[in-house]
């Protein structure tokens, strides 16, 4: 393979070209070609070059700005997003308490509007038999003492 | 004494006069990035100039600068500030770009879109070789270096550049083999 190398080339020519095939022989020349036009139109434009400079270093400014304001955004998002949901966490906690108060309020309203029932219950209850209806309480006293003999 | 100066700036000057281009040229081809190939190259002139006494004539001038150059060139992806920068190449021109250079002599479009096709199939092969290999690669088919100056350029045996010309060229014509 390496043979290839140390025949001497013919004028104008790399040493070894002419023992390639043609393809490759064609390919390489067109590059080499190539590669030269770039070379020698790079260095006749200095002034397009430093256009260029400047042009890639506003594209590198800009795409970092971009990266910076997608990343601040993602964050800022991200922050929003969390205060967010620790106000919706925080509204629910004291709705969550408001009505446990609620609850607990009507409950006891509830139980003292029973003990105040009871309270009145108890009232009518020990209160003393009018005089009007004494003989009848006789009368159920005695009945109740003759069943029992 | 100061006439020695003189035509020790003139000769140097011609130097840099004759060598520039394919110092740029190189590194052009190497890194595909026209500001790196820009900086490299007057890098390598100012390096050249302080070491301008100490160069004794045994091998060209090209072989010296282009040994600089290379030397540069590693030294810049070695560089570890640079490593991030090297993986993601923002400043190298991509190879559809880089094709878009042809020579002038084809006559038709057809025959300009087959070439431009081909040389873009040597820019493929020529980012998958090895630092080494693209280097020996350059020297041999865009400077048109003898074996014996790459040898001296890169400090490699003569056999070592023969190997790697091999190499390459075999991911050439791998490369052209998908195209035919």
């Amino acid at each position: 393979m390496t043979e290839e190398f140390d025949k001497k080339g013919r004028a104008g020519e790399p040493a070894g070209l002419e023992a390639l095939d043609p393809t490759l022989k064609q390919a390489l020349g067109e590059f080499k070609a190539s590669v030269h036009a770039w070379s020698e139109a790079e260095l006749g434009r200095t002034r397009t070059a430093r256009q260029g400079v400047v042009h890639r270093t506003w594209r590198l400014a800009a795409s970092w700005s971009l990266a910076g304001l997608m990343l601040a955004g993602t964050l800022g998002g991200g922050l929003y997003e969390r205060h967010e949901s620790q106000a919706r966490a925080a509204t629910a906690a004291v709705e969550a308490a408001r009505e446990r108060a609620a609850a607990e309020q009507q409950a006891r309203e509830q139980e003292q509007k029973e003990e105040e029932i009871l309270a009145s219950v108890d009232t009518e209850v020990s209160s003393e038999v009018p005089n009007a209806m004494e003989p009848l309480a006789i009368l159920g006293d005695e009945t109740e003492s003759q069943q029992k003999q | 004494m100061a006439r020695a100066e003189d035509d020790a700036a003139q000769a140097f000057s011609r130097v840099v006069e004759n060598h520039r281009l394919p110092i740029f040229r190189f590194l052009l081809a190497s890194t595909r990035d026209v500001d790196l190939a820009e900086t490299l190259t007057q890098e390598c002139f100012l390096k050249a100039h302080r070491n301008w006494g100490s160069f004794r004539g045994e091998s060209s001038a090209m072989t010296w600068l282009m040994r600089i150059a290379i030397n540069l060139q590693k030294d810049h992806w070695r560089n570890r500030r640079l490593q991030f920068w090297r993986q993601t190449r923002t400043n190298a021109v991509d190879l559809d770009e880089a094709s878009d250079w042809l020579p002038s002599g084809e006559s038709s479009a057809e025959q300009r879109l087959l070439a431009r096709e081909r040389v873009e199939h040597v820019w493929r092969a020529v980012e998958g070789l090895s630092e080494r290999q693209r280097t020996v690669f350059v020297l041999r088919f865009v400077e048109e270096l003898e074996l014996s100056e790459i040898a001296t350029s890169t400090g490699l045996s003569e056999g070592t550049v023969k190997a790697h010309l091999s190499r390459a060229l075999a991911r050439v014509r791998t490369e052209l083999g998908g195209q035919r």
